[in-house]
């Protein structure tokens, strides 16, 4: 388990590294001059002089690039330009209120998909499991930022029962958290279905009723957890995509968070903040991911031994 | 029993096609659909309530909403047929490459997929627009740049299993040229796959494009996108929701379709698949 656990952090190091070497290689290749894009039309000459020098503009990209790691190493990710603070205070600042977001969504995902799913799958064709298709397939097609929308015309303005935007208590927090899980819901719970018909039709479940198991126990037992590897998988895909949801769903509820801090840095073209928070996102990515491939060593006896 | 008559049979792939036809009819026919001028200002009539002169009512600039929706519907299929064209030329090159060259080039290119397909849709197209600057024909761009992976998985894989096979072996002794090869016996094999891939890809451009759109890094004012009627719609919510919400539907009704038309493609041309997902 030890080395699949090793093996799993080297690969994700080449990751990492390429997603800073995009970075890097997209503000270079920014038409026209960075530094007086950056700054806007207005700037001193001694204020362009003194980001190209903090930028290091004059040295070849590889040298850069190399230094960047060297001081991401250090933890420092430079100056954001907008607002005068290093970028890693800012980002300090806005990763914890994304990640009660994501979490929070991803909980009700998790819950709410495989809770429909397996009941979808317990009663195919019935009447819960026809709405509760519809209902997926509306998840799906829904953008996601109207949905947020639509929450707070409903539960903000006609039923006042919620706050309409901003960060700090739960009820904050329902709003921006039922909109951002609502896609993945029907994603988790299209997956949990076919995942658990699939093995509702397996041999060893026949077997299991056969000898008088009950049907909670078939359920839990057998069906549950061998449907539970590709579930698994989904989840940790989709909370790839509600990092790239929570974007939109901050920016919806004035969510204090990294996605709104990374639109605010793309408007103000500050390449560095907005360097930082890509980097933010795709560590958070990488931490996912190994998470999951851990869940299924835990799970899945047959992982992580093979080597 | 062919495809036609599968998909035929499958009653939400109808519904889905209908929408999708009324769709196309209303972005070709929309200078005659619409009911008023979509960039015709009329701040007496500002945010008017649907019902009346203006079915769904007016925006914050007195814009008939139902006409902005109508022409919207061209932004949205315009923008989702060029970046599905951008996504699937990408990818057919860039497989049938990795496919074709192998050894470590080919590792190298499918590493790199991997983790474009993992990444977060939105950021990677997000850190597109952020280089190329926001507009109609960027976020295209973005959003086609965002579906070549997938693609380029689909063609490698196909290339892959049809070099082994004796035809395309006999075709090679015989000397046919790449091209060739590629027209007469890869295309015809992936060109399936690639339809369901690209019907349902337009479903997501729709929704990318809409969420650029909406964040103001996508279509530009006072084009008509969908996404970025939301979005103007969006600061007079709590006063007049229906400027905000209406062209939403459309998003919706939209993505939904496409969704559709993309499943029952997928069950219909490959019945291996059927009731998959």
């Amino acid at each position: 388990m030890l080395t699949f656990i090793a093996r799993r952090l080297l690969l994700a190091l080449p990751v990492l590294l390429g997603v800073v070497f995009v970075v890097m290689l997209t503000i270079d290749l920014l038409p026209g001059d960075a530094v007086s894009l950056m700054l806007g039309e207005h700037a001193t000459p001694e204020a362009v002089a003194r980001l190209r020098d903090h930028l290091g503009l004059d040295k070849p990209f590889l040298v850069r690039y190399l230094d960047y790691i060297g001081r991401v190493l250090g933890g420092d990710l430079g100056r954001s330009i907008q607002q005068n603070r290093p970028v890693a205070a800012e980002l300090a600042d806005a990763w914890p209120a994304t990640l009660e977001l994501t979490a929070a969504a991803l909980l009700i995902a998790a819950g709410l998909g495989i809770l429909a799913g397996v009941a979808s799958a317990v009663w195919p064709n019935s009447l819960f499991d026809a709405l509760a298709r519809l209902g997926s397939l509306f998840g799906l097609s829904m953008p996601i930022f109207w949905t947020g929308l639509v929450l707070i015309v409903v539960f903000s303005l006609w039923l006042n029962w919620l706050p309409v935007g901003g960060a700090g208590s739960l009820r904050h927090l329902v709003l921006p958290a039922v909109t951002l899980a609502l896609p993945s819901v029907a994603m988790i719970a299209r997956m949990t279905r076919s995942a658990v018909l699939d093995v509702l039709r397996e041999d060893y479940v026949r077997t299991a009723r056969a000898k008088g198991v009950g049907e909670a126990w078939v359920l839990g037992r057998h069906a549950l957890r061998n449907a539970f590897i590709p579930i698994l998988t989904l989840i940790g895909l989709q909370s790839g995509q509600l990092m790239g949801g929570a974007v939109l769903t901050e920016t919806v509820f004035a969510w204090p968070g990294l996605g709104r801090l990374m639109v605010k840095a793309i408007f103000a073209r500050d390449y560095i903040l907005l360097q930082g928070a890509v980097l933010v996102f795709a560590l958070a990515f990488v931490v996912i991911n190994l998470l999951v491939d851990l869940a299924y060593g835990l799970l899945d006896p047959r992982v992580g031994r093979q080597g | 029993m062919n495809a036609w008559a599968r998909f035929r049979h499958n009653r939400l792939a109808l519904i889905g096609l209908g929408l999708v036809v009324v769709l196309g009819l209303s972005a070709a026919l929309a200078p005659w659909l619409a009911p008023h001028d979509p960039a015709r200002q009329s701040l007496i009539e500002k945010r008017a309530k649907p019902g009346g002169k203006f079915l769904l009512g007016a925006d914050e600039f007195g814009r008939d909403i139902l006409s902005r929706v109508i022409y919207g519907s061209r932004v949205a299929l315009l923008v989702g047929l060029l970046s599905a064209a951008i996504a699937v030329v990408g990818g057919l090159l860039l497989g049938t490459f990795a496919g074709y060259a192998g050894g470590w080039l080919d590792a190298v290119l499918m590493r790199a997929i991997e983790i474009l397909l993992a990444f977060p849709y939105l950021l990677l197209a997000l850190a597109i627009v952020a280089m190329l600057g926001p507009g109609a024909l960027n976020t295209t761009i973005a959003v086609g740049i965002w579906g070549v992976p997938a693609v380029t998985r689909i063609v490698r894989g196909s290339v892959l299993a049809l070099r082994e096979t004796e035809y395309v072996g006999a075709a090679r002794a015989l000397g046919a040229p790449a091209p060739a090869l590629l027209r007469r016996h890869i295309l015809p094999n992936v060109l399936p796959g690639l339809i369901v891939y690209a019907t349902l890809f337009m479903a997501n451009a729709i929704l990318l494009e809409a969420a650029l759109s909406f964040l103001g890094l996508g279509v530009q004012p006072p084009t008509a996108s969908w996404g970025l009627m939301v979005s103007t719609g969006r600061d007079v919510l709590l006063v007049a929701p229906h400027v905000a919400t209406v062209p939403g539907v459309a998003i919706m009704v939209a993505v939904l379709a496409f969704n559709l038309v993309g499943d029952g493609l997928r069950d219909a041309l490959d019945p291996r698949l059927r009731g998959a997902g």
